[in-house]
């Protein structure tokens, strides 16, 4: 099964130092599994954009977002057995954020991508 | 289910998948400690006991590094308890319950660069010396971190069976001398080969399933799947490798496209297009491009993957470089002279160069004694003289195709391609 995370939390600050090397060491491990098949980090919502449909109307707003309270700040994809394994592997991402930036809070979530029907 | 049951259910399928995630790396941290990986493999599954009797109760908030300190405190205790041993070793005992000691060790577990002791464990699991379904029950086991249920319901066997394979297999290994070494430079690519044909039979496996009652068999491509990133990541210079990931990866990528809703195979050339995993069809070409990058344009699983590729290439069927297939398999079976390669050949010069240059191909294969029960052979004759017009000829090929089909599905098929040849006649 192929999963999508994406991060969400309200922080803007950036990631600590130390916490991009244990992220690193993670996701090296993940791909030496053959679990990990593809990472990113995003950049700041103010270099970013959404072009977006309101009353009938396409519109076009330039980031920073002020009414955005939760940000999108990476994603990554895996292929895994089951959701339960998914689900350890998003704990030990989170527990990453937990022990490397105190105070941090956020979400990681995590979906299955959808398989074609018939 | 009562709920308390589902809840212990839940628990332990929730361990289970921690134990796949954390385990090839336990073994290969315990068999550096212990220079001996099927030892390494046993004392692994004892911290998964371990885990399985204590953490319904809760799981640890750091469960990969509750189990490396319970499975190093198991390989402390065993070296402790041989007495025979030199001091040496006792000292190397004592050095390690210190280090221990002054744990937590937390975040050594992700220091440690597992990849040259992951290659050692791939290749101790996949050793030459093991008979071929002994590498791949060893295989799904030390790599893939499944249970010996597991493997024996992916595989439609007894446990016992599967039990006694990996207790042979081990024995073998630790009576041999190869419990723990590392093959390295022109070895490792020999060695290699091995390896290859352990991933791509547990592939196949999956594969040539019929959609899964039971999870565990289509399972078996997604493990051969994650073990080929596995060695393309670690031995990142043989192409065979990448060959191999790409070959699976293009496979693969149809699997949704090869059944209908009710689980009837459809052939590739019938299948709907749109439903193929373009995802996977472009790490597929990654691949088999790095592949090529590396020199292995003619390698054996170089050779099929570029095969597959040319079919993932074509927006339809109409589009198929049959021309380009057709030499590609002329390449196959100049590396590995096969009858069946020859057959595939036939099929793709027919559709290139028309039904007589692809007949004139099969004719010459009739007397084959490896083909003397392949249903299709006179299946494809059978279909060229269709082509070619040649209609009671074709009947007669298709009904010994049919007389040969191993199947219900397959004989059904061949019964109807008769029928319709009768037809126009």
């Amino acid at each position: 099964m192929r999963f999508m995370y994406i991060v969400t939390s309200p922080h803007r600050t950036p990631p600590t130092p130390a916490f991009m090397e244990a992220v690193g060491k993670l996701a090296d491990r993940e791909i030496k599994a053959g679990r990990m098949i593809d990472n990113g980090g995003l950049m700041p919502l103010s270099t970013g954009a959404r072009v977006q449909i309101k009353d009938g109307q396409l519109s076009v707003v330039d980031g920073p977002f002020i009414e955005a309270k939760e940000v999108i700040g990476g994603y990554a994809i895996f292929e895994l057995s089951d959701k339960d394994e998914a689900m350890a592997m998003a704990k030990e991402f989170m527990q990453l954020h937990k022990d490397y930036m105190p105070g941090w809070e956020g979400t990681c979530e995590l979906r299955a991508f959808a398989s074609p029907a018939h | 289910m009562p709920s308390a049951a589902r809840t212990a259910a839940d628990a332990h399928r929730a361990i289970l998948a921690i134990w796949r995630i954390e385990q090839p790396r336990l073994i290969t941290s315990l068999a550096r400690m212990l220079r001996d990986v099927p030892l390494a493999e046993e004392l692994t599954q004892e911290a998964l006991l371990a885990a399985l009797e204590q953490w319904p109760q809760g799981v640890p908030e750091k469960p990969g590094a509750w189990l490396m300190t319970t499975a190093r405190r198991r390989a402390v205790d065993h070296l402790r308890r041989g007495r025979m041993l030199e001091r040496k070793h006792e000292l190397v005992a004592l050095d390690l319950e210190q280090q221990q000691q002054a744990m937590p060790d937390f975040d050594s577990a992700l220091d440690d660069d597992i990849g040259d002791e992951m290659l050692r464990l791939i290749f101790t699991a996949c050793h030459p010396r093991l008979p071929r379904e002994a590498r791949t029950a060893l295989a799904l086991r030390m790599i893939c971190g499944l249970t010996t249920d597991e493997i024996a319901r992916a595989f439609l066997l007894p446990d016992a069976t599967i039990a006694q394979r990996i207790v042979r297999a081990k024995r073998t290994l630790s009576d041999s001398g190869l419990a723990y070494e590392t093959p390295r430079g022109e070895e490792l690519s020999q060695r290699l080969s091995s390896v290859l044909e352990v991933v791509y039979l547990i592939f196949n496996e999956g594969y040539t399933a019929a959609r899964g009652e039971d999870w565990l068999r289509p399972q078996l491509c997604n493990e051969a799947l994650r073990m080929g990133r596995v060695l393309t990541a670690i031995a990142p210079h043989e192409p065979e490798a990448h060959g191999l990931l790409a070959l699976m990866e293009l496979n693969a990528s149809r699997t949704v496209a090869r059944t209908d809703a009710t689980g009837e195979p459809i052939l590739l050339l019938d299948q709907n297009r749109a439903l193929w995993d373009r995802f996977q069809i472009r790490r597929g070409l990654q691949a088999l491009d790095l592949a090529r990058k590396l020199g292995g344009a003619g390698g054996f699983y170089v050779l099929q993957a570029a095969i597959i590729a040319c079919h993932a290439l074509a927006p339809a069927a109409v589009d198929t470089d049959w021309a380009r297939i057709a030499a590609l398999y002329a390449e196959l079976a100049a590396v590995m002279p096969s009858p069946i390669v020859e057959l595939n050949r036939a099929v793709a010069v027919g559709m290139a160069e028309g039904p007589e240059a692809g007949l004139s191909i099969v004719d010459r294969l009739v007397g084959e004694p490896a083909l003397k029960t392949y249903h299709l052979l006179p299946g494809v004759r059978g279909d060229l003289l269709q082509k070619l017009g040649r209609h009671e000829e074709a009947r007669a090929a298709f009904e010994a195709a049919a007389a040969l089909a191993g199947n219900k599905r397959d004989q059904e098929l061949m019964k109807r391609r008769a029928a319709a040849a009768v037809k126009e006649q």
